[in-house]
């Protein structure tokens, strides 16, 4: 049984296919990164899982059990988060409140007992804070835990992110252009970060990336998408060798240096 | 400035941030609980009036403020809660203790059955669409005229709570203090919220619906529990509304009431439960300052005290102008910023509440 298994989809918005015959597979615990040129249909793919939108054909399985007639929201129930690739932040929240709403799937409490504010929902904030506060730990959150994201800049607003997404607990993050925007130096933190979310979260990862750099660093395996199409599957130095990949990215007729 | 030494998560979920801000609004709770003595009668219903008001603001505040959707239809659950509670009392006789929560379950029903088909509706087509809820209210009333008493009206019943008579004119105080216990009761329900998961998921959906959904948020489920609260507290405004006015009719409901509640919290700053207070108190206040202001213009420039159609509109219009040019946060905003002042002097800027630019946000996925 795959962990992620996409099987053969083609999504079509009116008359455009944005990815047609996609198919692959991530293994638990692995770091599957997606690359290709803008349009390629990445961020599509990410949306198809999220149920943000409907393939046309072909089918998406979580451990085993398509995940199609799931709606966005079941989605998180089943573990998987997700970040945006323009950052979808509550911009009139404070960063805790953010990483707060991380833990809605997990929250048990029913209306009138959240009204009175029962013992047991402050048993259940409590607990969801200490489960923040181990994010705001392992992400190095503390000097902005109270501020408003509003006000925080760029690269903050990327790792806020992330740390909502892992607030979750999920089994599998899917993170958008983790370090499109970013410093050389916040690139590089992403990386050790990406990294760690693998290794001491046991988190799956599947990213699409534009910075190659990162790309061959962290991940097990490369997907290259162009036009929607699947043109190289294979590590990231299998990948970067293929022809068909050169060819995508710099035109026909060009050799790597 | 004083920082606060945070030992434990409940310091930061429990109700007062320390001991002075609880001693703060004990103090605030004291003065308000002992208007009754202070003022004479006439003040008291004003007073009244305010705390009805910032009731409703409540209502409205959680569904716009916090929830992000408009409504230009309130002034319709306001009925509802009002009708509801006087024929739940003067039909079924059932005392006030009941009936008044009764009516209140009644209009968050009718809110729900409000959200389910405006779900689909966002921004300014929620807005147009509660419109004409509040439109057709005023007709539904007259139509439905052997409850309601159609343009007769309705008379509400006098209250009885253990024995004891509670009238708007024969014992403004007591009526004042029943006010007073429902605000208290529906600002703790609203701290509670805001602090609960519930409250989160407002904030979720009014900050980014896509990403509140990628989050594990249901969309349909929190909008019609943001409309079934908001309505609820809406309906037990109009309740008292209708205890306060003694006498209602179908005129009493209008849309100008639903627009006057919509400015009123944005006035008040949205997104505080403070600004539904704030709010209230300036809708409170400026007709009693106008009729000040009048009878002082008459005296001075003569004129005979000719009534001037529409200046209370216009004043109102031209103080949320004001506002939305030079205080978009309200006065609530004002006052942070103020209190933000005095605790950092010297050291405030000008410009330490701009917002930085918000970021390119997904919105093709809607």
């Amino acid at each position: 049984m795959r962990f992620l298994d996409i099987r053969d989809v083609t999504v079509r918005f009116d008359g455009v296919t944005a990815l047609e015959g996609v198919s692959c597979a991530v293994e638990e615990g692995e770091i599957f990164a997606i690359v290709g040129p803008n349009g390629a249909g990445k961020s599509t793919l990410f949306n198809l899982i999220s149920r943000f939108c409907e393939p046309a054909s072909g089918d998406v399985l979580f451990e085993g059990a398509s995940i199609l007639g799931h709606s966005p929201p079941d989605i998180a129930t089943l573990g998987i988060a997700r970040t945006f690739q323009n950052i979808e932040l509550f911009e009139r929240s404070t960063v805790l409140q953010n990483l707060l709403i991380g833990r809605h799937t997990r929250r048990r409490a029913s209306i009138p007992l959240q009204l009175v504010f029962a013992p047991s929902v402050r048993r259940e904030e409590i607990a969801h804070r200490g489960a923040v506060e181990r994010v705001i730990d392992f992400l190095d959150l503390q000097p902005y835990r109270e501020k408003i994201i509003a006000g925080l800049p760029y690269g903050v607003r990327k790792v806020v992110e992330i740390g909502r997404a892992l607030a979750m607990e999920p089994r599998l993050i899917l993170l958008d252009e983790p370090a499109s925007g970013l410093s050389v130096e916040e690139a590089g933190d992403m990386r050790f970060w990406i990294d760690d979310i693998r290794r001491r979260l046991g988190v799956t990862v599947v990213m699409v990336e534009h910075n190659m750099n990162l790309v061959s660093a962290v991940s097990d395996r490369v997907m290259v998408l162009a036009d929607g199409r699947p043109i190289a599957l294979g590590t990231p130095a299998e990948v970067q060798a293929e022809p068909s990949v050169v060819e995508a990215y710099l035109g026909a007729g060009m050799a790597v240096p | 400035m004083r920082v606060q030494f945070k030992t434990g998560y409940d310091q930061d979920i429990r109700l007062f941030a320390d001991a002075r801000e609880a001693l703060r609004y004990a103090a605030l709770l004291a003065i308000a609980a002992a208007l009754p003595f202070l003022l004479d009668d006439f003040l008291i219903g004003e007073a009244t009036n305010v705390l009805i008001w910032a009731i409703a603001g409540m209502g409205l505040m959680a569904l716009t403020g916090h929830a992000g959707q408009p409504s230009l239809g309130h002034a319709a659950f306001l009925a509802s809660g009002c009708y509801a509670n006087a024929i739940l009392m003067g039909r079924f006789d059932l005392p006030f203790l009941l009936a008044f929560p009764l009516a209140g379950l009644f209009t968050g029903l009718v809110g729900v059955m409000v959200a389910i088909p405006a779900l689909r509706l966002h921004g300014i087509y929620l807005a147009i669409a509660t419109l004409a809820l509040s439109i057709l209210t005023e007709d539904i009333i007259v139509l439905a005229e052997p409850w309601t008493g159609g343009i007769a009206g309705m008379i509400a019943p006098t209250i009885s709570i253990a024995g004891v008579e509670v009238d708007r004119l024969a014992s403004p105080g007591q009526f004042y203090w029943l006010c007073l216990a429902v605000a208290v009761v529906v600002t703790l329900g609203y701290r509670n919220l805001l602090r609960a998961p519930l409250g989160r998921a407002f904030l979720a959906i009014r900050d980014s619906e896509i990403s509140a959904q990628a989050m594990g948020v249901n969309l349909a489920g929190t909008k019609t529990a943001a409309f079934g609260l908001s309505c609820m507290v809406t309906g037990w405004a109009g309740a008292l509304m209708g205890h306060f006015f003694y006498t209602f009719n179908h005129e009493v409901f209008t849309v100008v009431i639903s627009i006057q509640l919509l400015l009123m919290i944005v006035i008040g700053g949205l997104g505080s439960i403070q600004g539904a207070y704030y709010g209230a108190a300036v809708v409170g206040i400026i007709p009693q300052a106008i009729n000040v202001a009048r009878d002082g213009v008459v005296e001075v420039f003569g004129g005979g005290g000719v009534a001037i159609p529409g200046l209370e509109t216009g004043i109102f219009g031209l103080i949320l102008i004001g506002f939305i040019l030079f205080e978009p946060l309200g006065i609530y905003g004002r006052i942070a910023k103020w209190r933000l002042y005095f605790e950092l002097f010297p050291f405030y800027r000008r410009d330490m509440f701009r917002r930085q630019k918000s970021y390119l946000k997904t919105e093709r996925l809607r």
